[in-house]
């Protein structure tokens, strides 16, 4: 037992803590009760603290209010110039974080931190932007009020009547490095208020009179203390956990509130994290998606989405599982995650309907006997009051691209009803043809089956209307008496009941069968674009098209013009060159895209960042690098943002990201390849030039110097010797360097051929003709076909071929040997050898002659590189044809190569 | 032309290759003038009244082929190109400018002599009455008469391969670019068929070579076009 021993896990993450905040700017917040307690002076005077310090300290955005105190400490503060955006009408004042990033300060003071930014900024709240000075490395100085913390919105409305709109996530402030509570007793800062020295905003001016009462001031004051301690609390427990003092906690608590949609949810979600906070818990979120979603109106599914996020800002894990019955899936998680407490809100209905159909919260509390089950009461509260805290995403981007909800199915609803009445009078006409010869009760059978029909084609809608318009045209035609709606029989009563109770659970059962059948098919659809996407995706290797394939699938998938941009060398984010493809999108903004790639987060349209753009981008990540940014412009931006369709989305840029990924590390090992392989024929190419260029020069040098030096005293015949000397040197390097430029040339791919139409022998005349000095001693004979076909190359490659082969023979045969140049021109390929009489090849060197800087006999004085062979194959194999070598009938060498002739060679009309 | 050393300018930048060919070429009793540069080059030429000019393709100040362009418009001079190996095409835009023969660098003293001379006695043959028999060998053509012989005995040529031999024996030693050949022989709608002049130029050597193979009058320059060669 170890016990006493750090958990690992927790040693871990607070070392990852301190790592990053060794590299973050540290965040200091003035925290108070109300405006007017002096947060902005407090701010200021520890500026200049720090500035007295030596530490570099700028102001960022500071509100005086025009109060002379706070003027006074700001007048010897360099000021950060701010920017002026037209917002409605007028110019505001906003803070510039480009330029406090280009300034890079080591501290920064920004006022107000919950501020939210004019439209177009680049974060809507000014937290975010505060995140990134922090990010960037810059120590940030702020101020905050109590009813701006997000989990305390409520509360303080609930207290003050008034309701803000600029709230800061909970999180923000409990990860400030430094909190420092201004405080006034309420009486001083009602002095104060009196005396005119704070300042209230407009609309604040005319709660004004609620707000600043002394009983609030008093409240929030607790309120804002209470909050400081709490986190003196946490800060407390983190340093008991620093230094292993955990014995007072013993397991955490974990809290799961069930969410759904409803504004009760978004009461619930706050309050469950108040009690997380209370129990220092970690708490999740959980939303169990029914079949019922399908179902639900936009704004309610807007509601569920939006009441996750406000969990997620709050500090809690969001999950959605799916299931049928929400009770068991809400214990079935708890206990797979060993929850400790569950939240759930008090069950809506009341009385006898209670007792008769037991609601999800008892079925909770039966299935989780081992579990606390905290159940919130829940008050009514007028919607626009909650409308404040909305998630940015959806009423920005309906408003941004003037998307007006419309009614689901609308288009649906009136056909299906029509359809469902006509079926009923097709079954009134049936019973009608029936009528007489039936019991009345068969027809009841054949409106059944009318109802089942309407409910499988068209929805429950129109099968209860069916259901309701059967039984009434049973009555009407069919019961006496007919044609009223009088019934003499009351039994026939009995009939109706069970025929509307039977109608209706058919309708239901139909319908949601229907319904199921609906999300299966969705769900198929989902997998299998993403199987198609993937099957295509794996069977390219190039970057271009898989960047198609992506484009074409996302832009398909989600309904918009999507693109997909990857980053040039130097890491900025590029349009891509070349076709555009359908569905692509065209001029996406480069800059979002390239804060998507650096910061790795997605950004524009639905999101935090820059939600002012139309194009909703997301990083191509893989696990190892950002790959690039998807850019999407949606058709519809609200069908984009559906969680399904986000997780999809995250999937198809995983998918994406990994294709690419693995094209570009292909594409980087074969540049490395090439990269090793042209490393390696310098190398070789210098050690063996620089022996075969120093020997010659040497003995030119020596046989000129002899000449220029001491001509005199030389016989003419020695004169003659030393200067043919040098002369056979000069020209041996010559051969030299123009086989290692030739090489070099084929090596680098920078020569084309220049294939035509050849008469053999004359190639071979022409190379015998260079040769002929070579072979001087040699006889040459020669097999070449009869006619004197012609055949398709490129002339002078193939001549530097012959000749190679031919000095090659002359270099390693003994004077009057015999060299024979042959060729056969098969169907479809020209087979040429070289072959001698000479000593031949060893076994085993048939491959190896033809690598460079390969020679028959590597210490004799036979000059030459061993570039000659290494040339012929660069030669041949660019023919598409193959050389080889090996043994000749008359036992020496023999070099045969082919040369694969595909066109038929033209023929000339013979003349007379 | 009656002078005992013929005047020869060397157009090249090289300092080096212009001393060797000065020493050399004065030994071999030709009169030398040399010149740096393009411009200086046609200078010369103008003032010099050179029987032959030697000329490097790879001028400073010049493109040696709009030399040799610049040359032509006033003077039938002719010209031997020094060039590098593996610029075929240099070549045979310097022979169609109007060059008349090529030698690859690095060259030996002796080939490049043998060209000039080739060069001066062509130039000497067309300043006169065009011949009407012409010998090389054991081969004569008569061209009055339209006849070929070899060895004494009749050769019969097509229609085509005896104005293709024409055309070659009119330019003894000059090289003779492919498109030129085509245009002369078969008109300007060929000049891209190169493949007939190679079967009808095989044609000729088996009917009037020894070793068809292995010409003696009839070269190939590989990449470039063809030469007669009238044989010393």
């Amino acid at each position: 037992m170890s016990d006493s021993r750090p958990d690992p896990d927790a040693l871990l993450a607070r070392v990852q803590r301190d790592e990053r905040k060794e590299k973050r700017g540290r965040l200091k917040i003035f925290f108070g009760a109300a405006a007017g307690v002096g947060k902005t002076f407090a701010m200021l005077r520890a500026a200049h603290a720090q500035r007295d310090a030596g530490i570099d300290t700028v102001v960022g955005l500071v509100e005086t209010h025009g109060r002379s105190e706070t003027i006074a400490q700001l007048e010897d503060l360099e000021i950060l110039p701010s920017r002026m955006v037209e917002h409605r009408g007028g110019t505001v004042r906003e803070f510039d974080i480009d330029a406090a990033l280009a300034r890079k300060p080591g501290l920064l003071i920004v006022d107000e931190l919950a501020h939210s930014n004019a439209p177009g900024s680049r974060h809507p709240k000014r937290w975010q932007d505060v995140a990134e000075l922090l990010e960037a490395g810059i120590s940030v100085y702020t101020s905050l009020n109590v009813q701006h913390l997000e989990s305390l919105n409520d509360v303080v409305g609930q207290i003050t009547g008034v309701r803000v709109w600029e709230t800061i996530p909970d999180k923000v402030f409990d990860e400030a490095d430094e909190v420092e509570l201004v405080d006034l007793p309420p009486d001083e800062l009602l002095e104060r208020l009196a005396a005119g020295k704070v300042y209230l905003p407009e609309q604040a001016l005319r709660a004004a009179a609620n707000f600043f009462r002394k009983g609030n001031l008093i409240a929030l004051r607790e309120l804002s203390l209470r909050r400081t301690a709490q986190r003196v609390d946490a800060q407390m427990r983190d340093y008991r956990e620093d230094h292993s003092i955990d014995r007072a906690w013993p397991v955490s608590e974990r809290l799961l509130v069930c969410v759904g949609p409803g504004e009760r949810s978004e009461h619930l979600v706050r309050a469950a994290r108040r009690l997380a906070a209370g129990l220092g818990a970690e708490w999740t979120a959980l939303y169990v998606e029914t079949p019922d979603l399908q179902r639900l109106p936009e704004g309610e599914r807007d509601r569920i989405l939006r009441n996750l996020r406000l969990a997620e800002e709050l500090g809690a894990r969001s999950v959605t599982v799916g299931g049928g019955d929400v009770a068991r899936e809400v214990v079935g998680y708890a206990r797979a995650q060993n929850v400790s407490k569950i939240v759930l809100g008090k069950p809506r209905r009341r009385g006898i309907l209670r007792r008769l159909v037991s609601s999800t919260v008892d079925r909770v509390l039966q299935g989780a006997s081992d579990i606390d089950v905290e159940i919130i009461g829940t008050e009514a509260r007028p919607s626009t009051l909650a409308f404040g805290l909305a998630s940015p995403i959806l009423d920005r981007s309906r408003t941004h691209l003037g998307v007006e909800q419309r009614p689901r199915s609308d288009k649906l609803r009136w056909p299906g009803y029509a359809g469902a009445a006509a079926i009923t009078v097709a079954c009134t006409l049936v019973g009608a043809l029936m009528h007489g010869r039936f019991e009345p009760t068969n027809l009841v059978m054949v409106y059944l089956v009318g109802i089942v029909l309407v409910a499988v084609r068209f929805g429950r809608g129109p099968s209860v209307f069916a259901s309701l318009a059967s039984v009434a045209a049973f009555d009407f035609f069919f019961v006496p008496p007919f044609l009223t709606f009088a019934v003499s029989d009351t039994q026939y009563v009995v009939t109706f009941l069970v025929m509307l109770a039977v109608g209706l659970v058919i309708s239901n059962l139909a319908a949601s069968v229907r319904l199921q059948a609906r999300i299966a098919g969705y769900r198929e659809q989902r997998i299998s674009a993403l199987y198609e996407m993937s099957r295509e995706l794996a069977g390219t290797y190039q970057v271009e098209s898989m960047v198609r394939i992506g484009v074409q699938h996302l832009a398909e998938v989600f309904g918009s013009q999507a693109v997909i941009l990857l980053p040039d060398p130097g890491g900025r984010v590029r349009h891509p060159a070349g076709d555009s493809i359908a569905g692509s999108l065209h001029g996406a903004d480069l800059s979002i895209a390239q804060w998507v790639h650096d910061h790795n987060q997605a950004a524009g349209l639905g999101t935090d960042t820059l939600a002012g753009s139309d194009t909703h981008f997301v990083p191509l990540a893989s696990p190892n690098r950002a790959v690039g940014v998807i850019g999407l412009l949606p058709a519809n931006p609200r069908r984009l943002f559906v969680p399904e369709q986000r997780r999809l989305l995250d999937t198809f840029a995983g998918q994406i990201a990994i294709a690419i990924e693995r094209a570009q590390l292909a594409e980087d090992a074969r540049t490395a390849r090439l990269q090793a392989d042209t490393e390696e024929l310098r190398n070789s190419l210098l050690a063996g030039i620089s022996h075969d260029l120093r020997t010659p020069l040497a003995s030119i040098v020596g046989a000129s110097s002899t000449l220029a030096e001491s001509s005199e005293q030389l016989s003419p015949a020695a004169r003659r010797d030393l200067a043919a000397g040098i002369a056979e040197e000069a020209r041996h390097m010559s051969e030299v360097v123009a086989n290692v430029l030739d090489l070099a040339r084929f090596q680098a791919g920078a020569f084309r051929l220049n294939l035509q139409w050849h008469v053999l022998d004359e190639v071979v005349g022409g190379a015998l003709a260079r040769s002929r000095g070579r072979l001087a001693d040699r006889e040459v004979k020669l097999a070449l076909p009869a006619d004197a076909p012609l055949v398709e190359l490129d002339a002078v490659l193939i001549e530097q071929v012959l000749v190679n082969l031919l000095e090659n023979a002359a270099k390693y045969t003994p004077a009057r040997s015999t060299v024979t140049v042959a060729a056969e021109a098969n169907p479809g390929e020209l087979v040429v050898s070289v072959s001698d009489n000479g000593p031949g090849l060893r076994p085993g060197e048939e491959e190896q002659v033809f690598d460079k800087f390969y020679r028959g006999s590597p210490e004799s004085a036979t000059g030459g590189v061993g570039l000659g062979l290494a040339i012929c194959r660069s030669i041949v194999e660019a023919h598409g044809g193959k050389i080889r070598a090996g043994r000749s009938s008359a036992g020496g060498a023999r070099f045969s190569f082919t040369l694969p002739q595909k066109a038929a060679a033209p023929v000339l009309e013979a003349e007379e | 032309m009656t002078s005992e050393r013929p005047v020869v300018v060397v157009i090249e930048d090289e300092p080096q290759i212009r001393r060797f060919l000065r020493t050399s070429l004065d030994a071999h009793e030709f009169t030398v003038h040399e010149a740096e540069t393009g411009k200086q080059g046609l200078v010369e030429c103008a003032t010099r009244r050179p029987e032959v000019v030697v000329l490097d393709l790879g001028l400073p100040d010049m493109d040696g082929v709009e030399l040799i362009r610049k040359l032509r418009e006033w003077s039938e001079v002719p010209v031997v190109v020094l060039s590098a190996r593996s610029q075929e095409a240099d070549k045979i835009a310097a022979l169609e400018a109007g060059a008349d023969d090529y030698v690859v660098k690095p060259f030996g003293m002796g080939e490049l002599v043998a060209r000039l001379r080739v060069a001066l006695r062509h130039s000497a043959a067309t300043g006169e009455d065009a011949q009407s028999v012409f010998r090389a060998g054991e081969l004569e053509v008569d061209l009055l008469n339209r006849r070929v012989r070899r060895a004494g005995a009749d050769v019969h040529l097509t229609p085509t391969e005896y104005r293709l031999l024409v055309v070659l024996v009119k330019h003894p030693g000059k090289v003779l670019t492919q498109r030129f050949l085509l245009k002369e022989v078969w008109g300007p709608g060929y000049a891209e068929s190169a493949h007939y002049l190679r079967i009808y130029m095989a044609n000729l050597r088996k009917k009037l070579e020894a070793d068809p193979a292995q010409p003696r009058h009839l070269l190939t320059e590989t990449g470039v076009g063809y030469r007669f060669d009238a044989g010393a």
